[in-house]
């Protein structure tokens, strides 16, 4: 079975590293660059989980985490954060905003494909 | 194409980085023009924090370590905790040249910057004591996933050693559900971990019409037998942390499992557990079929990487479709079709289609000056730091696009250009006070399109060029007789003449030895001119002209001993026919010509080529004045001037190496393959006869 998975990251690099990853992991992968284009690609797909960045430009995480959460649709979506910083007032502000989990940044392929695994089933 | 795809990803970064860095200067530059918008110092933020998660992720420690400074410095300015001073945002600047020298030294494998350490103290002692995040994190930032915090409970962390058999107690809180965990898959999760017998506890039984359906009912008492750690049974929770109640202990303690539960062995029979599990992930998937959005399309199809061999090779077959529509041109007309004939109405909109084609080829090889000119921002802070002054760099029409080769090869005669200005251009800042100008001197470096050229100029705004010193300098150094009679132009482009310099003593930054003269030279093989204006006490301005790409030119064709030759026209100052009267002989076998009472030396290109003997009268013979590296001129003699048109330039280096005085070949529409002349080159391995020894001949 494939799960459907929307990225969210304003770095070209990191997007490119998602995509690799996940699309050799058999995942079906939907990309955003900002907050605000996750929120418009989301619109149209029904992710079974959700992954992204904290710092980028129009609409950062935190802000499109709340975003997807206040959708009926999505309030039982997993969203991982990605971060460089596993500083823990960090975690509890993405939790705050509705994050089910974290990776940390440079991430390791197999553990986020097991990260996504642990959350979505 | 089988490529590494992580080595591909890694070249992309690396294009990446060069974007992000140049958002950096930019937003930058707008902070130090006043700009206080956050937006704007969050801008700067994530583009280190960008390229800092990027090196991470390539092990690109030293790169990982800068950035993650420079970050926290700059969360410092994001927070308020800082003010961006002058004195701020000069290091910001220093530190965004550090960075980029950090990129491009992972990039090359290459030893980063020194001084690096220096400027980011300078920084952090701005910054003030950072405020949570110790500079210690940098040493263990290592390419590493998951780093779980792991308080582990002290009565456990002394037996971390494999046990077999543990106890789990597990009770989420609703906050679990509400930030999108699923108990089932922890629970799946740590069935893989061993042999688990889960027992789900449940409360009494709620009337259903007092049943908060979001509320958190169900804990449970997993039994996990198996060589397991208990770093890994909390590696499983995770991501719950905080959002459940979690016992771990060794299994034979007290039980705490809640009366009334429900026991299932999960291996080796199947468990109830993993049959919702099995339905539920399937259920999951079974939704709408995965398509991918018009949006997110667009944002992967914005650039496409491409390998510059290939754009040349393109660029390179539509220089042979120009060729082949030429000839295919001459041909129509050889054959005597009515202009108003289909054939030649269709040639015509061919060629348009070509010229159309060809000026779109080359516009994929154009690239904005941008990155140039920021590169010269840099320049301008380190020379003018270096010396004391004060200067601004204003650049004008950075989104000119230029072919990339000739962006590359202008980067250095540029840079020398932008240091002369600052060094030798500019006054110190008393001296401008004195003048009445402002402390802080302005460097204006420009790019516009003009004629079908790409003018580039350096203009600064100090003293001018001293023509009375530079006339004295060019006297001593015997440049020039003591009593000539020049222009202003003239003594200006004294300044081009080899070996020469103005500054008195060699400062540390124009050096010693590398002149104006390499700056010409440099510029002229790229097929483009330098001129210099200049006004005492308002500046100077050195203006440089050069085609669009080194694909084509504009060549003269002549005739030279019944072979077509191509002169690039940028090298040509004019054209005239002489008379007998302009030549006179000198010393026993070469001619000078007099023109409005100079003297240029005479040439006569059939026979430098060596296709004939030098003939016995020039009278009434066709010369072209060439421009020489130097400054003076040369009189190149030929048969006749045949036409002047946009040739193809097709390198003969690689077969033939460097053949002194042809620059290339092209092939005219006649399909025949003529020779383009670099006149500078070939004067300078010339023999000047244009006298056949009469001595010889008689003897």
């Amino acid at each position: 079975m494939t799960l459907t998975v929307l990225a969210v990251d304003d770095s070209r690099t990191m997007r490119d590293m998602l995509k690799l990853s996940l699309s050799e992991a058999g995942f079906t992968l939907h990309l955003a660059e900002d907050g605000v284009h996750g929120l418009e690609v989301l619109a149209d797909i029904s992710p079974d989980a959700i992954i992204s960045d904290i710092n980028m430009p129009r609409l950062d995480g935190f802000g499109f985490i709340e975003a997807v959460r206040a959708q009926a649709k999505h309030r039982t979506t997993p969203i991982l954060v990605l971060t460089t910083e596993s500083a823990p007032e960090l975690k509890a502000r993405a939790r705050a905003a509705g994050a089910t989990g974290w990776i940390v940044k440079p991430f390791d392929p197999p553990k986020l494909v097991k990260a996504l695994h642990m959350v979505a089933g | 194409m089988t490529q590494d795809p992580m080595a591909e990803i890694r070249a992309s970064f690396f294009v990446e980085c060069e974007e992000l860095l140049e958002r950096l200067q930019d937003a930058l530059t707008a902070i130090e023009a006043g700009d206080h918008d956050p937006e704007t110092i969050n801008v700067v933020f994530r583009a280190v924090h960008s390229i800092k998660g990027g090196a991470g992720a390539f092990a690109l420690l030293p790169l990982v370590a800068f950035a993650h400074r420079f970050e926290t410095v700059l969360d410092a300015l994001r927070s308020g905790q800082m003010q961006p001073s002058p004195e701020a945002i000069k290091r910001f600047f220093q530190a965004a040249d550090l960075m980029q020298d950090h990129v491009r030294a992972a990039r090359d494998g290459t030893a980063g910057p020194a001084n690096a350490d220096e400027v980011l103290q300078a920084l952090e002692a701005l910054a003030g004591p950072p405020a949570e995040k110790p500079l210690a994190e940098v040493a263990e930032f290592q390419p590493l996933a998951l780093v779980l915090d792991l308080d582990a409970d002290p009565g456990i962390a002394d037996s971390a050693e494999p046990q077999t058999a543990w106890q789990v107690f597990f009770a989420p809180h609703a906050a679990l559900y509400a930030t999108g965990n699923e108990p089932l898959h922890l629970l799946r999760a740590l069935s893989a971990l061993g042999t688990v017998e889960t027992r789900c506890a449940y409360p009494a039984a709620p009337d259903l019409i007092d049943l908060d359906p979001e509320a958190a009912w169900l804990a449970w008492q997993i039994t996990l037998a198996g060589e397991v750690g208990v770093d890994d049974i909390r590696e499983v929770f995770d991501f719950v942390e905080g959002v459940c109640a979690l016992e771990i202990g060794p299994a034979g303690g007290t039980n705490a499992c809640t009366p009334g539960g429900q026991t299932e062995t999960t291996q080796p029979r199947p468990a109830a557990l993993h049959l919702p599990a099995a339905e539920a992930a399937p259920a999951r998937a079974s939704g709408p079929p995965p398509q991918p959005t018009l949006a997110a399309k667009a944002a992967e199809s914005a650039t496409v990487r491409v390998d510059l061999e290939r754009i040349d090779r393109l660029v390179n077959l539509v220089g042979e479709l120009v060729i082949n529509q030429a000839m295919l041109a001459q041909s129509v007309a050889e054959a005597g079709l009515a202009p108003s004939s289909a054939v030649a109405n269709g040639l015509e909109a061919f060629m348009m289609l070509t010229r159309d084609l060809q000026d779109s080829v080359m516009m994929i090889r154009a690239q904005p000056v941008k990155p140039l000119f920021q590169r010269m921002a840099r320049i301008v802070r380190e020379a003018s730091a270096a010396i004391g002054k004060e200067v601004r760099l204003h650049p004008e029409g950075e989104a000119t696009e230029v072919d990339k080769t000739v962006i590359e090869r202008l980067a250095d005669p540029l840079t020398h250009m932008v240091r002369n200005a600052v060094d030798h251009g500019l006054e110190t800042p008393e001296a401008r006070q004195r003048a009445g100008k402002p402390r802080e001197g302005l460097v204006t470096l420009r790019a516009m399109h003009r004629a079908g050229r790409v003018l580039i100029e350096v203009e600064d705004d100090g003293a001018g060029i001293n023509r009375a010193k530079v006339r004295e300098i060019a006297i001593s150094r015997g440049l020039i007789a003591a009593d000539a009679v020049l222009s202003n132009a003239e003594i200006d482009a004294l300044l081009f003449l080899p070996g020469f310099s103005t500054a008195t003593t060699v400062s540390a930054l124009s050096g010693r030895g590398v002149g104006m003269d390499v700056v010409r030279q440099a510029i002229q093989s790229l097929g483009g001119r330098v001129t210099i204006t200049s006004d005492p006490g308002l500046g100077s301005k050195f203006s440089i002209s050069l085609p669009l790409t080194l694909a084509v030119l504009d060549g003269m064709v002549v005739q030279v001993a019944g072979q077509k030759l191509v002169v690039p026209l940028s090298s040509i100052l004019e054209t005239a026919a002489l008379t007998q009267d302009d030549i006179r002989a000198l010393g026993p076998q070469t001619h000078v010509i007099s023109v409005r009472g100079a003297i240029v030396p005479l040439y006569d290109l059939g026979t430098e080529l060596g296709f004939r003997q030098p003939r016995s009268s020039y009278d009434g013979s066709i010369v072209l004045f060439c421009v020489l590296d130097n400054g003076s001129s040369a009189a190149l003699a030929v048969d006749a001037i045949l036409e002047q048109r946009q040739v193809v330039i097709k390198g003969l280096q690689k077969a033939y190496g460097h053949i002194p005085g042809v620059a290339a070949a092209t092939i005219l529409g006649d399909g025949q393959i003529a020779l383009i002349l670099d006149p500078a080159d070939l004067v300078r391995s010339a023999t000047g006869h244009t006298r056949a020894i009469a001595l010889a001949l008689a003897g």
